[in-house]
């Protein structure tokens, strides 16, 4: 049975993305009870409660990031939701706010009043702008409701909500790049420290969130933290939205509870059922494009044989050697008919392109990295090649001011750490690569069990 | 006051002060090379990695090690904080690797370049790179470009640390010289090839770590090294009219600000002696100045010609 559904659960209401239809739906309940019932404090408290963590990637306790908001006084404060998805792999923000937009909305006003900012903004990336549109609309609604503005539902409490577009950069999805390009600035990422929670936007502290972590806040404040927290398993509480893509039966966003099996979510006929056209599974990539990429064998089962689940601390169990991370949820499986140098080469390709130039090691290395596994890919790559690129990774990893250093070299170093022998094969072998895929690593290769 | 422990030298710097800075009131082989960072400009650093150190110990408070090298440029010191510069193997290999990188795209152009004998990516190719190259790929290339008739821009040799949009930002009230594009293809430009109007644009020379902008009135006529460095000073209305005149017998090839031997422009009476364009550009007249004496260059180049010699005097002092 498929699990508890608290975000998209009234995704197929017709008209849910109207007002109307959405309060009849128990909409805005958490707006009524945050701001009659509760103080922000409050608030705050139940998201700590929840073990609620942060959507978009990084997976950080939100209500600890809420707790380190610098609050001096006169000064005010900026909740800025991060909308700009642009993870190769996930669309998971996109759908929810295509689908119910009046639930970030929603999402928006509690996580305000807890924060007490009376000014928030959605940054949302340049090509979602017939999103922007339904956004707006439904601003304009909740407005003309009575949700939004000054003294809302009687409370005394303000808030102005605005909707932002950005030009369309991967790199304004890091929170300093956002805020600087929401200040109007080029986006380059900022130095860290002064964190956004001391210095955000215009020098004022600042919390960024995704967009599915402040959906979130909508249920827990509705039913309490401690029954979201009941949800999941340890410290992965709670529902995640998948975007699952790639050679699968059945791609699409799915909501699931943490700790389902990562066997049940690929193959389960709640989920995915299962690979297309009856093909096995190659390789997985579990978090988008950034996270490392694991061979068939290490998906469903960690490299101690146990099941691997769908949660921040199983997906990463045998750190990078056996591991890789939850991320954004943007989950990409491949068959045995891809080729997983092509694959990297065209992550690098994206990295490459969408560096913001800033810092040498970054701006250098992933224009490197690609050219190399361009001739890899095409057939004039060399044996020092591989080496080569291994060695630009670990000078990228560690060494830039923002994650996208990290995140272009870690799936360049994850695919030759499990798939060397395909790209020494392209090397060895380098015109039959040009008409044929290498197919499943064949002495790692283990039967899948589909259930 | 607190206390940190650079390369097993322990010293006293006011709360605030980055590593970079505390190692540079220690001096010597500790300081991290800084190729962005200008303690001059508000804004600058952290961008171009080469001042990555290790920091073995984070405060008395909390002595975990940082995981990940941190720029020293923009760290600032805690108390008891021991930090690894020199004595890391890991910082130079990383340092290594980064020096590879601002080298892989740069021209060897270094015997053409007016930045040679000058340049700070020299110095750290000298001391890190390898003497092999292991790009095979074609580097990328621009057209040099005009800003204002006196400042050519190749942006073949750009590292991209920012020094120059800082300095247009603080001339300037509105925005007309920065970076255009994204990663590998980012350029620092004037918007469609504008010159920057102002009387002191020409200091975007002397913040230059590379031979990317390069003075007009001085391109190709002489190598620095054959040059006589000699403090001048001329009564200036816009600037403090003290600069550095290059000479060549008694002709003047250049006219540079005073800079350290961190290559920044130096502090006179408590304001940084930036030069006006006037200075700097027109007045080649030897009648113009008023040379108080020779410039003493205290830098790991060849422009160091004291350096040399003492060099050599210790080097006979031992034979002898």
């Amino acid at each position: 049975m498929a699990g508890r559904k608290l975000l998209i659960e009234n995704v197929h209401i017709p008209g849910i993305e109207t007002f109307d239809v959405y309060r009849k739906n128990g909409g805005y309940a958490s707006v009524e009870k945050a701001l009659k019932k509760m103080t922000p404090e409050e608030v705050v408290e139940e998201v700590k409660k929840s073990g609620l963590r942060g959507r978009g990637g990084a997976g950080f306790p939100t209500g600890m990031k809420w707790s380190f908001l610098a609050k001096p006084e006169g000064v005010p404060r900026y909740l800025v939701c991060n909308a700009d998805e642009s993870e190769p792999g996930t669309f998971k923000d996109r759908y929810l706010m295509e689908k119910v937009p009046h639930l970030l909305i929603e999402g928006m006003i509690t996580s305000s009043y807890a924060l007490g900012a009376n000014v928030s903004y959605i940054y949302i990336r340049g090509e979602f702008m017939y999103i922007l549109h339904i956004l707006e609309k439904a601003i304009a609604e909740a407005r003309a409701n009575g949700m939004l503005g000054k003294n809302i539902m009687g409370s005394g409490y303000d808030l102005e909500l605005v909707v932002a577009p950005g030009g369309g950069a991967y790199i304004c999805g890091e929170e300093t790049a956002l805020l600087e390009s929401l200040e109007g600035k080029r986006g380059n990422p900022r130095m860290k420290p002064p964190f956004p929670a001391v210095k955000g936007l215009w020098g004022c502290p600042t919390v960024v969130n995704n967009v599915e972590t402040i959906a979130a806040v909508v249920p827990i404040v509705n039913n309490g933290g401690e029954e979201y927290a009941k949800i999941g398993i340890e410290r992965s509480t709670g529902t995640k939205l998948i975007s699952a893509g790639g050679n699968l039966v059945r791609p699409g966003v799915y909501e699931i509870e943490m700790g389902v099996t990562v066997e049940e979510f690929i193959y389960g006929d709640d989920y995915c059922r299962g690979i297309a056209n009856g093909k096995r599974m190659k390789a997985c990539i579990p978090g988008g494009s950034s996270v490392p990429i694991l061979p068939a064998h290490l998906v469903t089962k960690t490299a101690a044989g146990e099941n691997r689940l769908m949660t921040y601390e199983s997906l990463a169990d045998g750190g990078f050697a056996s591991g890789s991370m939850l991320g954004s949820g943007g989950f990409i499986v491949f068959d045995e008919d891809q080729c997983i140098v092509r694959n990297t080469y065209t992550f690098a390709r994206f990295y490459a392109h969408e560096s913001c130039g800033q810092c040498s090691p970054c701006r250098e290395g992933t224009g490197w990295m690609e050219k190399v596994l361009h001739r890899l890919e095409n057939g004039h790559g060399t044996m020092e090649d591989i080496s080569l690129l291994e060695e630009i990774n670990k000078k990228i990893e560690g060494n830039t001011i923002c994650p996208l250093g990290d995140a272009a070299a870690w799936p360049v170093a994850a695919a030759i750490r499990h798939f060397r022998e395909e790209f020494e094969w392209h090397v060895t072998h380098p015109a039959e690569a040009q008409t044929r895929n290498y197919g499943l690593i064949q002495p790692r290769v283990e039967e899948i069990k589909a259930l | 006051m607190i206390k940190v422990t650079i390369d097993d030298i322990e010293v006293e710097v006011e709360p605030g002060t980055s590593i970079l800075n505390a190692a540079r009131q220690i001096g010597g082989e500790v300081v991290p090379p800084a190729m962005c960072y200008y303690s001059k400009l508000p804004g600058t650093g952290g961008k171009c990695r080469t001042c990555l150190v290790e920091v073995a110990a984070g405060s008395t408070a909390d002595p975990r090690p940082m995981p990940k090298l941190m720029a020293s440029c923009s760290t600032a010191v805690m108390d008891g904080m021991i930090v690894k510069n020199k004595t890391s193997q890991r910082v130079h290999d990383n340092r290594g690797g980064v020096v590879e990188f601002l080298l892989i795209n740069h021209p060897l152009d270094c015997p053409v370049c007016d930045q040679a004998g000058e340049c700070h990516l020299q110095d750290l190719g000298y001391e890190h790179g390898s003497a092999k190259t292991r790009y095979k790929e074609e580097r990328r290339t621009f057209d040099p470009i005009d800003i204002g008739n006196k400042i050519k821009l190749h942006m073949n040799r750009c590292i991209l640390c920012y020094r120059c949009v800082h300095v247009a930002n603080q001339l300037t009230d509105s925005r007309v010289h920065g970076v255009m594009h994204r990663g590998e293809h980012a350029e620092i430009s004037t918007y469609i090839e504008n010159a920057v109007d102002n009387d002191f644009s020409g200091n975007m020379i002397d913040v230059c770590p590379v031979g990317a902008l390069t003075d007009k009135t001085f391109r190709f006529k002489s190598r620095v090294w054959f040059l006589k460095p000699m403090e001048a000073e001329c009564s200036c209305t816009k600037c403090s009219g003290k600069a550095v005149v290059w000479m060549f017998g008694n002709e003047i090839y250049r006219v540079t600000a005073r800079k350290d031997k961190y290559g920044e422009v130096e502090d006179i009476e408590d304001k940084t002696a930036w030069i006006c364009n006037e200075c700097r550009f027109d007045k080649k007249d030897p009648s113009a100045w008023n040379i108080t004496g020779p410039r003493k260059i205290d830098r790991h180049s060849v422009i160091s010609q004291g350096q040399y010699a003492t060099k050599i005097d210790k080097g006979l002092n031992k034979i002898g």
